[in-house]
């Protein structure tokens, strides 16, 4: 019990310390190396343009759009990868047919496409939003196609003998059964759909944080820019967190989740 | 083959354990038959089985891997049709052409090699599960998965969840399962084959109570001949290619019995007469 309980709050005390060390490290080396403050800035004034940055309502702007494109994007791919997964999962020949289509549309550089998007959907947040989506689509359902088959043959058994209907296995079995693989997906998912959405607003646009890092890189304040990026950061581990969290209220007894809170 | 095959009766040591005849036998296998089609021909699992268990009698039902057991027990629990033949529970029949008959499976209790638990449920909800399919109301399945979880040793355990659990308890909570029904028959594929021999002594130890308990009627599948004799009120020893009974055997030790009863003699002498007759085969 002690034991787990300090397993628990390790984390807790060694991230602190591990960023301390890590930007300690980063000022000594800007010091002893005398770099120019465009190659690689002091963090002290990182933070002190952090600061800035946070106080300038135009910042928090950009930052609702970019949570705003993630979250549509993502939740779009949770629906059709869901749905797209238990389609390909239960119907065999279905799968057969597309698996060929699937593996190929999966190694196009699909960010090679933003640009092509822009054009047929605008600068606005209709381009991001698919990105977004698309790039959170496969890992969501490919791990809920993956989950719809792992359903034990043995737990099918007992529902059969049980003389369990349709639905009810579903509801008891296959639903429960699935829940990890698509809480795998999802998280995996969260993070594609934040890389699609600032690639996005790299590529093309006027809003958002995506757009904010090649404004600052345009003029050239490289304090700003890491800034933004340690922005960018806690927003998506934010996000990260949500659905992390969302694991531990969904699927409290599935292994990934009850060795973490140190049962 | 004859009906019912050769029984034989071994030294009485105590009351006779052979329950008196009621009009309906609980179950009946009239000529049953599975054959199996693969790319390299038709298999005969089994061949003409004919058996008739009587109430509360506790049948073993052994031989070599590959004999048939298990799928006779299969198609018993309605999970495999068997290709010619009838199985009648109380004189119901429970295959109607290729489906089964819900009302019939409705009355089986099946615990498999494997506990097959959910571990998204607990203790009490993996045990009230069949309860749950059948809509009964929350408080009653609880409080009935509290009797079970006592019944099978579990109790302070209603709340855990099945990855707390070690082997022998998790085949536990499937026995409570199965149960939770009030089944008119415990059907059991070598429920303990993966626990450990001292875990499995004490399992064997613990049925024998739970269905002297519970008045249940058990046909019980196994490989291992001790586990058999120990349980069983007749032991079944079925045949391999193809699938069929060779002998039936009543054992009549006094119930409960210890696990002292191992060490008598006429104990031995059954178990020595199966194994030399499994070895017979090859």
């Amino acid at each position: 019990m002690t034991r787990g309980r300090s397993m628990r709050l390790l984390p807790w005390i060694t991230t602190p310390l591990l960023l301390i060390a890590f930007f300690v490290a980063w000022d000594v080396f800007v010091r002893a190396f005398d770099v120019n403050e465009l190659v690689l800035p002091r963090p002290g004034a990182v933070f002190e343009s952090l600061g800035t940055v946070v106080r300038d309502p135009v910042t928090w702007d950009h930052a609702r759009v970019t949570v705003l494109e993630t979250t549509t994007g993502f939740l779009a791919a949770l629906v059709f990868g869901v749905v797209a997964g238990v389609v390909l999962g239960k119907v065999p020949w279905i799968e057969r047919s597309l698996r060929p289509m699937i593996v190929a549309s999966q190694v196009v550089p699909k960010v090679a496409l933003i640009p092509l998007f822009v054009i047929w959907f605008g600068f606005g947040i209709t381009s991001k939003v698919i990105m977004a989506a698309m790039l959170a689509f496969f890992p969501i359902m490919l791990n809920v196609q993956l989950g719809v088959r792992s359903v034990e043959s043995g737990q099918r058994e007992v529902m059969r003998s049980l003389n369990a209907g349709r639905w009810q296995t579903f509801l008891h079995l296959e639903l429960k059964s699935t829940m990890p693989y698509v809480l795998a997906g999802m998280e995996v998912g969260i993070v594609f759909a934040i890389i699609g959405t600032i690639v996005g607003e790299y590529l093309g646009g006027s809003e958002g944080l995506g757009y904010l890092v090649v404004v600052t890189l345009n003029a050239l304040d490289a304090p700003q820019l890491f800034a933004v990026i340690i922005l960018l950061s806690v927003i998506g581990l934010a996000m990260y967190f949500v659905v992390n969290t969302l694991k531990r209220v969904l699927i409290p007894w599935h292994e990934s989740v009850y060795g973490q809170n140190g049962v | 083959m004859a009906k019912d095959a050769k029984t034989m009766t071994v030294p009485v040591a105590g009351p006779p354990a052979e329950p008196p005849a009621p009009s309906v036998p609980k179950l009946q296998l009239v000529g049953i038959s599975k054959e199996f089609h693969t790319k390299r021909g038709t298999t005969l699992a089994l061949s003409d089985i004919n058996l008739t268990i009587h109430d509360k009698e506790f049948v073993s039902l052994i031989g070599r891997s590959g004999c048939g057991k298990t799928t006779l027990l299969r198609t018993l629990a309605g999970l495999v049709n068997p290709t010619a033949g009838e199985v009648l529970i109380e004189g119901r029949s429970l295959w109607q052409g290729s489906h089964v008959d819900p009302a019939v499976v409705d009355q089986l209790g099946v615990v498999f090699q494997e506990a097959n638990l959910f571990p998204w449920y607990s203790v009490a909800d993996n045990i009230a599960l069949p309860l749950r399919l059948r809509g009964v109301k929350k408080a009653e399945r609880l409080a009935r998965a509290g009797e079970l979880a006592e019944l099978v040793g579990l109790k302070g355990f209603e709340k855990s969840y099945p990855r707390e659990l070690s082997g022998g308890m998790r085949q536990r909570v499937a026995i409570a399962r199965a149960l939770s029904i009030e089944p008119k028959l415990l059907l059991m594929d070598e429920p303990f084959g993966a626990l450990d021999a001292l875990t499995r002594e004490r399992m064997n130890i613990e049925l024998q109570r739970i269905a002297a308990a519970t008045e249940a009627t058990v046909v019980f599948v196994t490989h291992d001949i001790t586990e058999a004799v120990f349980l069983g009120d007749r032991i079944v020893h079925l045949t391999p290619r193809p699938g069929r009974i060779r002998q039936v055997r009543s054992v009549e030790f006094a119930r409960p019995r210890g696990i002292d009863v191992q060490t008598e003699p006429e104990f031995g002498a059954i178990v020595r007469d199966l194994r030399h007759a499994l070895d017979e085969e090859e």
